[in-house]
């Protein structure tokens, strides 16, 4: 063997779990992202009293795949006066970076890409906010009006939530005392909690900005369709606007995992220390076979012959699931993978909870107006994030500093924020209520 | 091996980056490659295991400042004032200061290698586990022996806030009026 060949064989020993896991990575979240969408338009439907896509597959299962296939084979427009150098690659920018922020990222206790890195929750965060960097040039080099406005919108956004958004993370740090992603989840542990009930303003102040990071509804002013057409992306068609959406989606799923690492106890089931629970490691099994029941429940029902045989399918896809949870606890020897196994579950159970109400507030609140967001984002959000990283820090101190109760610690120090926070919004209301007293009394004078 | 592939390939992409930066015309181009570089440099210190360093580089300046950069360009238009200044000593000055940086970077080079090992210290290479995690001790060295430095560091950003504030007031009170 000549010497190269054994350095890359070398390579591959070192590196093959993360090699394979990185390729996993990058061929599952797009299939992952394609079925949100069609989760997020059932929901839609759903709220709105309608059925949604319903031709494609049963119940539109495949959906995803033929909007895919549509994307795919639409003819690429690239406007003559765009700057095709960067046309080309911003929305390749968009989707590598939010990819790229799942490479650290844990999934469960054993699910990993990277190594344990020692800025972990730095690395997809920061990693992920370049992201943008594609939507703004994406919007300038389309030479359009609508495109730049939506580029200009989002970067203004962006600066104004991303401080918000790091003060709440900086909240959740100062608890857990490190930056590792798998010390995080190990500190919740540790403290008997998770850190949403230690720092509910933190984690509110979190989700706001989150949405807004990720241009949702109701912040979703880069992409107004009824002011803007399509914001940054109106220029885009065929796979390049596919490459946009599928970076959203991908985005919304690392800053839903984020959240659930570092609020909602990442991996670990509920009460993971009460011992007299330990009948809840079984609800992931009983769960999926659940799931299998209903299948063959609802398999009677289906009016197509090829339905009923999928849903039978399905049903006992579920039930080999449930059995592959259940092997350890037949087979003690292999007990260590069962914690691999229910972690994952718990961390996608709560993934999917933080980006259902994502959907559930695009589909209930109405869109704001852009001085609006940026007012609550300056005037409110911002003050709000660092009133709570103080009283956060003033907990930790009086606990270690003069022995107080953590819960009273908090409570106290929690009071104190909301308190400021009311007086925060009644201040803003008055000036708001000045502002429109006096546009008003100016028109008056021109009506008059 | 794959750790000199690596070097080779960042420290490459960032050259030819910056050289671009600044040859091309077009202001987004420039800045574009400016983020290429400012990334390529960052790589470089992953590959130092200053990971620290490696994200403060991406958030603050590829996240932070180079957003800011772009909106600048994209909000004024570049095309006009490039035509209309054109500072006539520019590349003069410029020659004479890529002659003095020149210079001074000979000058030290050759002092350099008067010195044991060639000026470079070269210290036993340690294994990356063996590191210790380097945001904690940049966290204890930045809150105990720099402490003044960088409290002084902070007031300053501060008044440079509070500046741009009065300013940005001030500005707008005179259009008011």
């Amino acid at each position: 063997m000549s010497p190269a060949t054994q350095a890359v064989l070398h390579f591959l020993q070192t590196w093959w779990v993360e090699l394979v896991s990185g390729v996993v990575i990058v061929a599952v979240v797009p299939l992952i992202a394609g079925y949100v969408v069609l989760v997020e338009r059932k929901l839609m439907a759903d709220m709105q009293a309608r059925l949604g896509p319903m031709r494609v597959g049963p119940h539109g299962l495949l959906q995803p795949i033929a909007d895919a296939v549509k994307l795919l084979i639409k003819e690429d427009i690239v406007p003559q006066d765009a700057d095709s150098f960067i046309f080309w690659f911003a929305p390749v920018i968009s989707m590598v970076a939010a990819l790229t922020s799942m490479g650290a990222l844990y999934f469960g206790p054993d699910f990993r890409v990277a190594q344990d890195i020692n800025i972990g929750i730095l690395f997809v965060i920061g990693v992920s906010s370049l992201g943008f960097l594609g939507i703004i040039l994406g919007g300038w080099a389309s030479n359009s009006h609508y495109s730049i406005i939506g580029a200009i919108r989002s970067t203004a956004q962006l600066v104004s939530y991303e401080t918000a958004g790091g003060l709440a993370i900086i909240c959740a740090l100062l608890l857990s005392g490190t930056l590792r992603i798998h010390a995080i989840v190990d500190a919740q542990s540790d403290h008997h909690v998770w850190f949403i009930f230690l720092a509910p303003v933190a984690f509110f102040t979190y989700l706001v900005a989150s949405i807004a990071e990720t241009n949702r509804a109701p912040f979703d002013l880069p992409e107004a369709e009824s002011e803007l057409v399509a914001g940054y992306m109106t220029e885009y068609s065929g796979f390049r606007w596919a490459l946009y959406f599928l970076g959203e989606y991908a985005n919304m799923i690392v800053v839903a995992s984020v959240a659930t690492t570092l609020f909602l106890g990442g991996w670990l089931r509920p009460f993971p220390n009460v011992h007299w629970l330990n009948w809840l490691d079984l609800l992931p099994a009983l769960f999926i076979a659940l799931v299998g029941i209903y299948c063959i429940y609802r398999a009677g029902k289906q009016p197509v012959k090829i339905q009923v045989w999928f849903m039978w399918a399905v049903a006992f896809a579920c039930f080999a699931v449930a059995l592959i949870f259940l092997v350890p606890w037949i087979f003690a020897s292999l007990k260590f993978a069962i914690l691999g196994l229910n972690g994952a579950f718990w961390f996608l159970l709560k993934v999917s909870a933080y980006i259902y109400v994502f959907m559930w507030l695009r589909f209930t609140l109405p869109r704001y107006r852009f001085d609006q967001l940026m007012h609550l984002g300056w005037y409110i959000l911002i003050p709000l994030a660092i009133v709570n990283v103080f009283s956060v820090g003033v907990a930790l101190l009086l606990e270690a500093e003069f022995g107080w109760n953590r819960w009273l610690a908090l409570i106290v120090t929690t009071a104190f924020t909301l308190a400021i926070a009311l007086f925060l919004v009644r201040s803003h209301d008055k000036r708001v209520a000045a502002a429109s007293s006096a546009s008003a009394a100016t028109s008056d004078s021109y009506a008059g | 091996m794959l750790d000199s592939i690596l070097f080779y390939f960042f420290g490459g992409v960032a050259v030819l980056s910056a050289a671009l930066m600044v040859t091309r015309r077009n202001a987004m181009h420039s800045a574009v490659f400016l983020i290429t570089t400012l990334l390529a440099t960052a790589g470089i210190f992953l590959q130092l295991r200053a990971e620290f360093l490696f994200i403060a580089q991406i958030i603050l300046y590829v996240g932070g400042i180079m957003v800011l950069f772009i909106f600048v360009i994209m909000l004024v238009r570049l095309d006009a004032p490039i035509h209309q200044i054109r500072f006539r000593m520019q590349k003069l000055v410029a020659v004479l200061v890529a002659l003095a940086l020149g210079f001074e970077v000979t000058v030290v080079l050759l002092l350099a290698r008067k010195l044991p090992g060639g000026g470079l210290l070269i210290q036993g290479s340690a294994p990356a586990d063996k590191l210790p995690p380097n945001s904690e001790e940049l966290a204890k060295s930045l809150f105990s022996n720099y402490l003044l430095p960088f409290e002084i560091a902070s007031v300053l950003l501060l008044v440079a806030m509070v500046g741009a504030v009065v300013m940005a007031k001030n500005r707008k009170g005179t259009d008011e009026s």
